[in-house]
């Protein structure tokens, strides 16, 4: 398997203080990686570094190096909207755009000037079967994508970032404000979406790491503890602050 | 962080050690009652025995209870697993203390070897002590004592095969022991089983620290 994705000393700082504390991890193609640590621990950080959202952000410093495909996406040349087609995000929230299910798919097709029809149709089928939403909403891909329940609004937000055909997708807790049948097809949705794109989650829920992702990483004070094997973290991890974080001992 | 988990943990932890204990002292009586032909005392263990398989059914039912309601992982997974383990084969140990106990109401009325009943006291008295200090090693989560308990099972097994030549012999020369000498081999070879699932237990102290699931003894595990 070839690397997609590192980084190299990664720290960053919200004025002064230091979220990250010069990460180094690398991220295979394919699969899904989960972060998980407690509140603050900077994993939400760490994801937003891996696509340039934190720019977002006034007062943010950041060193060291995040290169995708080779290159470091904080060089200047960088162009941050096709890092972004590259490199999606699925937020907390589901965030639909309050138009309809069909015009939310292919907004990023659009923005990249993609106007043939059959083109877009395609696109649409594709990403909802993706999502594992087409069968749902196939029949009114023209009603506003904000009339679907929470659980269908995330997948929708998903096929939207799959429409785009990006290399990386990161998701932010993204089911953390579903009920659980909701999470349940959504974590169904990635376990299949993982042989063709590589995932990388942030979850507070431990269960759900240990149930879907093959690697998982441990983060405590902006540092990465530990990282390997979803099974090794869960049954035998190395050091004993992931012991006791998993466990429930503190966080 | 003090945690529910932990509180449940000591109990069910302090419960196995005591079955534990009631599963040595067991063994030491149906030891004693064979040696002294107490049948009383052998009747006592017999009728014991229900009590042990319950407290083993007590301990299974809450380990389930606690891997339902707090999905323990990483050593909370492994405490509750090696229990789950361990006392099945705890539960073992009683049933061949038991077996014992049925052997001493037997014998009674045929002819007496003294001499390998004094090797079945002391066989007995080895692997009643080597029980204890599994025991011992569980409680302090000891895996380098698990494994020097486990390492005493081949004396064990030498113990067996002199009891069982002088048996065959006695019974070749003087056939009127054949009856009783037929239960002196079979009391030695409960005794030895009960050292092979002393190793058992043993090896779950093993995965208890490590994570590993190992073989202590591989020659011997084919006797239980």
């Amino acid at each position: 398997m070839s690397t997609i994705l590192t980084t190299e000393n990664l720290s960053l700082y919200y004025g002064k203080k230091q979220a990250l504390k010069g990460v180094n991890m690398s991220f295979d193609e394919k699969g899904i990686t989960a972060l998980i640590g407690p509140s603050g621990c900077g994993k939400s950080t760490f994801l937003r570094c891996l696509n340039r959202m934190n720019d977002l952000i006034p007062n943010v410093t950041i060193t060291g190096e995040v290169n995708f495909n080779q290159s470091n996406i904080y060089a200047p040349t960088m162009d941050t909207v096709k890092l972004r087609k590259e490199i999606g995000m699925v937020f907390q929230q589901p965030n639909p755009f309050p138009f309809s299910i069909y015009e939310n798919v292919v907004y990023g097709l659009r923005l990249a000037g993609v106007r043939d029809k059959e083109q877009l149709d395609a696109a649409v089928e594709k990403s909802l079967k993706q999502a594992a939403i087409w069968d749902e909403v196939k029949d009114r891909l023209h009603v506003n994508a904000l009339s679907l329940s929470g659980g269908q609004q995330q997948r929708v937000c998903i096929a939207r970032v799959l429409a785009v055909e990006p290399d990386i997708i990161l998701l932010d807790e993204a089911t953390s404000a579903l009920d659980p049948i909701s999470s349940h097809t959504i974590e169904m949705t990635l376990l299949n979406l993982r042989h063709d794109y590589t995932i990388i989650t942030v979850t507070h829920n431990m269960q759900q790491a240990s149930r879907i992702s093959d690697r998982t990483a441990f983060f405590l004070n902006g540092e990465l503890i530990e990282v390997n094997d979803t099974k090794q973290i869960f049954m035998n991890p190395v050091k004993q602050e992931t012991n006791d974080y998993i466990s429930g001992r503190f966080g | 962080m003090r945690r529910l988990f932990d509180d449940e943990l000591n109990d069910i932890d302090a419960n196995f050690t005591e079955m534990g204990m009631m599963v040595s002292a067991t063994i030491e009586k149906a030891v004693k009652a064979f040696i002294d032909h107490d049948r009383e005392l052998a009747q006592e263990i017999i009728d014991n025995d229900a009590k042990i398989n319950e407290r083993e059914v007590e301990l299974e039912q809450k380990s389930f209870e606690m891997i339902a309601l707090y999905q323990p992982v990483t050593s909370d997974l492994r405490e509750i697993v090696t229990i789950l383990k361990a006392v099945s084969e705890l539960e073992r140990m009683a049933d061949y203390a038991r077996n014992i106990a049925h052997a001493t109401i037997r014998v009674k009325g045929h002819v007496r070897v003294p001499e390998i009943e004094a090797q079945l006291s002391e066989m007995g008295n080895r692997v009643r002590k080597m029980v204890e200090e599994m025991l011992a090693a569980y409680v302090k989560s000891d895996d380098a004592a698990a494994r020097a308990v486990a390492a005493k099972d081949a004396k064990v097994g030498e113990m067996f095969d002199k009891i069982n030549e002088k048996g065959i012999s006695k019974m070749e020369r003087h056939p009127e022991t054949v009856i009783g000498s037929t239960d002196y081999l079979n009391v030695a070879s409960y005794l030895m089983r009960i050292g092979a699932l002393v190793t058992n237990v043993g090896e779950w102290i093993v995965y208890l620290n490590t994570g590993n699931i190992i073989e202590l003894n591989p020659e011997s595990s084919n006797l239980v």
